[in-house]
């Protein structure tokens, strides 16, 4: 099972925080930092998978986010960097060439799409139709007032 | 598609967020967020028609701010108010805010659970997953009291829509784990393996993992899910012409779903039928095949969906460990992966092959790949393949590759990296101990680790070092040697000081007949280093001189000048200074025989789990650490399987402060005989160095076995006269007859124990064939082990033997061992039988507590079984001084104002026992008038309240 879902920019900045176990907030941001620091002094080239504390740390860079998960001891390093990809692709395909600006505005619909996606630490549909099947049903529920505030320049992740 | 095309944009959010991020510092942040605070505050409080869409806008500003990393303290109310909105989006943003920021206000979880409730009950499949989504986010104890007996239900009803089941079974899976005893099993759980057979992928997907983690706690309960899965498996697997659509990711069929399906068989051993078996089979055959196919796909996410499904089907080949083809093919095809250009495939290798490693069938094929995984260690760039590396040598270690493993090992300690330095110290410390077959290699190899990565070598390995030593003499001298000579070095790492010391110490007189290594060379060398070490070392440092003292006589004056300098006698560290004062005196005073007796060659230890291993095993963890081949024989020459003992491991923390305890003398009354008799009642500080957590093993109740069979206790009454003397203290005489004086002493600490037992001949002639045995009767058997030490079989006329005996509790216990002495004297055979004074009370460690303490623990050991009554008659005077005296002895502390009533007297302590720990209170009320008392006793366990009463009570 997945403990927690981290994003973070190469900054270090944390974009997203996802938490399948029940932490107290102080040890949430313990945990954060400790890792944060851990991955990005981490070189391109190295494996994705790394021991921490009991855990097994799967992460993966696209463009300027780094995409971190926790998993079991039990639990298979290789499916969850496909989770991780999967995820990227949902949110690409949402909002189209996605980049690191739209999890920062739209941050609500990440969070959205992780849970349609992930339940309870795992895998809960898979199939990239399905998920988003069911956040445009959401989308098409709500009022019709749409803002827009022009779009901004930024690297695309996929 | 535009980045904001969808969902309602919230320009105020927008623009808010957009301000953040033109902060240029973090206190410009922190302001802005500062004045937004105050505004939303101002606006939840102030105007009564804030509308739902301002609303939302503000509590996802406030999720905004809680997100960066800001507390926030309020906003909670009005989150819970969006929930029972009947716009969708309000009522999804105030969920998104309690599923981030729970907070354990009863009042707002009632509120929340009551939204919660009407979007269950709503019918409404978007409402009813936002609803599940939050309960499987939170997973608080409260929502599972809510809501754990509902979920099922919605589970498994026909006309529940596939997604809401989705999210009900992992909204399931979530209060299953958190409060697994709030979630009933009943009719629901034989329903719901069934899914496993849904049309709906994705439902068959979530359920999986459900009924995984189900099945881990009751496997029997959902033994039908072997065959669904099986067959699932089997058709996602092995069909070629299937079309999953949207569930193939990157040409692999439903990657997901099978990890999850061969993880779940993995709850389970082998299938029994024959046709389930070879179906499976079949699966796990085509998934190896697979891998040799060409790819289908460039891309890494092809490859990796394919290897994620290998791995688990190697996985759960390895968990059946039964098909020695399997095996093989598993670790051939990991075997290519060790040199794949992929790193993750080399970790994930590694890290496979260390399991397989272990098994019979494929032991013998890992070890082919030695080669590949030595050179991974020297050539890998990244440091967690490395520490892979490591592990997977250390895994497939045996006998016949040891040495080379070893010696790879050590050579990469040269340049390993810091964080993994102290774990390959521990490694090769056990794989040089267990695959030792000559010693002289084992002593180098340890030499060798402290010289290459002093700093990591931890306190284990090297007690570890001396303690074989001291139990093989066949590698006495040469230790003696080496240590002599790796001390010349200029600049030696002070573990080597440590070990030097204490070999040099014991058997320092093994090398010193070549003039290059005389006492005094010795002496001189180990004194060199002195100045540069640490307090601890140059304690230990004293302790061998003293020992070189007794070896060496010729050096004593020397040594004595050394101990009578300032910078010792008057040391500003009160334990080095106590040492030098006490070794000084004890040098002057004490007789020749006296110290030879005092300063005696240590004894052999006894056998017990290598304190290494214990401590690898709490660094990685248990289940981390592939079992190695534990059958073969250790390095005591035992084939003993060495139990892991628990007091090995608690016990390590304490070893530097055993290592410096000291019994502090009266110095009034000081003399060598006092002294002497002082090591007999608490062994000294040298002596108990290593020998801590002395726990006998299995090996000490087979030796009691053996004597148990001889049929002479059978006849003898067992004596038991001088028995209940020994309840409140621990020394004196047992026994008593006209030929033999039995003397006890003895010491307990926690579980642990040791007696020594004194034999007085009170004739003038031999006792010939003087042999002891203790035994136990079956029940005492698994409550205790004793393990005696062998016994002269003389004992000259007038003269005393001592024999010790070690001591172990495992569980409470009731009855006592009893010894057996059985000799000859003139002519005539003689059998004497003594009832042991081994009580449960012995195991006591005092416990002080405060008034509040004891009478809230009081309460809790209320129950009618936890307590125990007794009132009897006096037997003795009613002296308060000596109760007193009686009550200490018994072993618990004495409570002073507690008891509101000052004649009576209030006791605690805590029984130590290898398996657990009893806590036990106790209250004495003596009425003078009546001559009577009444005892009362709570433990947690019925037995022990019974069995400390019935001791207890006999003593007044």
């Amino acid at each position: 099972m997945m403990q927690f879902m981290l994003l973070f920019s190469r900054q270090g900045k944390l974009r997203l925080q996802k938490w399948y176990v029940p932490l107290s907030d102080k040890e949430k941001k313990k945990i954060t930092r400790e890792l944060v620091q851990t991955v990005l002094a981490r070189k391109p080239k190295m494996c994705s998978f790394l021991e921490w504390r009991d855990l097994k740390i799967v992460y993966k860079r696209y463009a300027s986010l780094y995409f971190c998960c926790a998993i079991e001891d039990q639990d298979n390093e290789l499916i969850t960097l496909e989770i991780i990809h999967r995820y990227v692709e949902l949110l690409d395909k949402y909002f189209g060439s996605v980049c690191e600006l739209d999890i920062i505005f739209n941050f609500e619909k990440a969070y959205f799409i992780l849970d349609e996606f992930l339940l309870g630490g795992e895998a809960q549909e898979t199939s990239k139709k399905n998920v988003l099947k069911a956040i445009e049903q959401a989308d098409l529920l709500q009022e019709s007032q749409i803002e827009d505030w022009g779009s901004l320049p930024n690297e695309e992740i996929l | 598609m535009p980045a904001v095309s969808k969902g309602d944009g919230m320009r105020g959010l927008a623009v808010f967020i957009s301000d953040i991020r033109n902060c240029k510092s973090k206190e410009a942040e922190i302001k802005r967020i500062n004045k937004e605070l105050a505004n939303i505050r101002s606006k939840f409080k102030g105007d009564k028609a804030l509308d739902g869409y301002s609303k939302k806008k503000y509590v996802c500003k406030l999720l905004f701010i809680f997100l960066l990393g800001h507390d926030i303290d309020f906003g909670h109310m009005e989150a819970v108010n969006l929930l029972s909105s009947n716009k969708y989006t309000e009522k999804q943003i105030g969920y998104l805010f309690i599923s981030v920021l729970v907070n354990s206000n009863s009042d707002l979880i009632r509120l929340i659970n009551n939204a919660i409730k009407n979007d269950l009950a709503s019918r409404n499949p978007t409402f009813m997953n936002l609803a599940l989504h939050c309960i499987a986010n939170v997973g608080s104890r409260e929502m599972a009291e809510a809501f754990a007996s509902d979920i099922p239900n919605i589970l498994v009803a026909g006309d529940t829509m596939d997604s809401v089941k989705q999210s009900a079974a992992l909204c399931l899976l979530r209060l299953n784990r958190t409060s697994p005893d709030l979630v009933p099993m009943g009719e629901w759980t034989a329903r719901v393996v069934h899914l496993l057979n849904d049309q709906h992928l994705g439902v068959v997907t979530a359920a999986t993992s459900l009924i995984t983690t189900l099945a881990q706690k009751n496997p029997d309960d959902f033994k039908t899910a072997i065959v669904l899965a099986v067959a699932r498996l089997s058709r996602i697997v092995t069909s070629a012409s299937i079309d999953l659509q949207d569930y193939t990711y990157y040409f692999v069929a439903a990657p997901w779903l099978s990890v999850k399906l061969f993880r779940l068989l993995q709850c389970y051993p082998p299938p029994e039928d024959g046709a389930l078996r070879s179906r499976l089979t079949e699966c796990l055959e085509t998934v190896l095949n697979k891998a040799q196919e060409p790819p289908k796909s460039k891309k890494v996410q092809h490859s990796n969906a394919k290897n994620a499904v290998l791995f688990e089907a190697i996985s759960l080949i390895i968990h059946h460990d039964s098909e020695p083809t399997l095996l093989v093919r598993a670790c051939n095809q990991l075997g290519q992966f060790l040199q794949h250009r992929e790193t993750n495939l080399r970790y994930l290798a590694l890290e496979s092959m260390c399991t397989l490693a272990s098994s019979e069938f494929s032991h013998e094929a890992v070890k082919t790949h030695m080669e590949t995984v030595i050179n991974a260690l020297k050539t890998e760039r990244d440091v967690s393949v490395r520490q892979r590396a490591v592990d997977l040598l250390y895994a497939m270690c045996d006998r016949s590759n040891a040495k080379q493993i070893v010696a790879e090992m050590l050579s990469y300690l040269e340049t390993a990296d810091y964080s993994i330095r102290e774990e390959i110290v521990l490694k090769v410390a056990i794989l040089a101990e267990k695959y030792a077959v000559d010693y002289t290699w084992y002593v180098d190899t340890i030499l060798n680790l402290i010289r290459i990565a002093g700093d990591y070598v931890s306190e284990e390995v090297w007690y570890r070092v001396i303690q074989i030593v001291i139990n093989r003499d066949d590698v006495q001298g040469y230790a003696a040697k080496t240590v002599f000579e790796a001390l010349q070095a200029p600049a030696c790492h002070e573990n080597l000081v440590k070990v030097g010391g204490y070999i040099l110490g014991e058997f320092g007189n093994l090398i010193a007949g070549d003039p290059r290594s005389s006492p005094l060379v010795q002496f001189n060398l180990l004194h060199s280093k002195f100045h540069l070490c640490s307090v601890p070392t140059r304690a230990l440092l004293l302790s061998a001189y003293i020992k070189f003292i007794n070896l060496f006589p010729e050096v004593k004056a020397t040594i004595q000048d050394v101990l009578r300098s300032d910078s010792q006698l008057r040391n500003s560290d009160v334990e080095l200074q106590q040492r030098a004062v006490e070794y000084l005196r004890l040098s002057c005073i004490a007789s020749t025989d006296i110290l030879a007796t005092v300063l005696e060659e240590m004894p052999p230890f006894p056998e017990r789990e290598s304190s290494i291993l214990a401590k690898l095993k709490k660094k990685k963890g248990q289940s981390a650490l592939p079992d190695i081949d534990d059958s073969r024989r250790n390095v005591n020459g035992s084939t003993e399987h060495s139990e892991i003992t628990d007091t090995t491991n608690k016990s390590s923390p304490s070893l530097l402060k055993d290592l410096l305890a000291t019994n502090r003398p009266r110095p009034s009354s000081f003399s060598p005989i006092m002294h002497f008799a002082r090591t007999m009642d608490s062994t000294p500080s040298f002596t108990d160095m290593l020998s801590l957590s002395s726990a006998p093993t299995a090996g000490a109740s087979l030796l009691v076995d053996v004597f148990s069979d001889s049929s002479t206790l059978t006849s003898v009454d067992v004596s038991e006269e001088h028995f209940p003397r020994f309840v409140c203290k621990n020394n004196g005489v047992i026994y008593e007859n006209q030929l033999l004086q039995i003397g006890l002493k003895s010491e307990y600490r926690q579980n642990l124990g040791r007696m020594y037992i004194f034999y007085g001949n009170k004739t003038s002639t031999q006792l010939l064939s003087f042999t002891t045995s203790v035994t136990t009767n079956d029940v005492l058997k698994t409550q205790l082990n004793v393990h005696a030490k062998a016994v002269d079989t003389i004992v000259e006329g007038g003269a005393q033997v001592q024999q010790i005996l070690n001591i172990e509790c495992l569980s409470d216990f009731k009855d006592a061992p009893v010894l057996g002495i059985q000799f000859r004297y003139g002519g005539t055979l003689q059998n004497i039988a003594v009832k042991l004074p081994v009580m449960l009370n012995k195991f006591f460690q005092t416990t002080e507590m405060t008034s509040q303490e004891f009478f809230q623990r009081w309460k809790q050991l209320g129950a009618p079984q936890q307590e125990v009554q007794k009132i009897f008659k006096a037997n003795h005077p009613m002296d308060t001084d000596v109760t007193k005296a009686k009550i200490l002895g018994f072993g618990v502390a004495l409570l002073d104002g507690v008891d509101p009533n000052p004649a009576n007297f209030v006791g605690a302590g805590v029984i130590h026992t290898k398996n657990t720990q009893v806590g036990c209170l106790l209250r004495l009320e003596p009425n003078t008038q009546a001559q009577m008392y009444r005892l009362t006793l709570r433990t947690s366990r019925e037995p022990v309240s019974q069995r400390l009463c019935e001791l207890l009570s006999d003593q007044f």
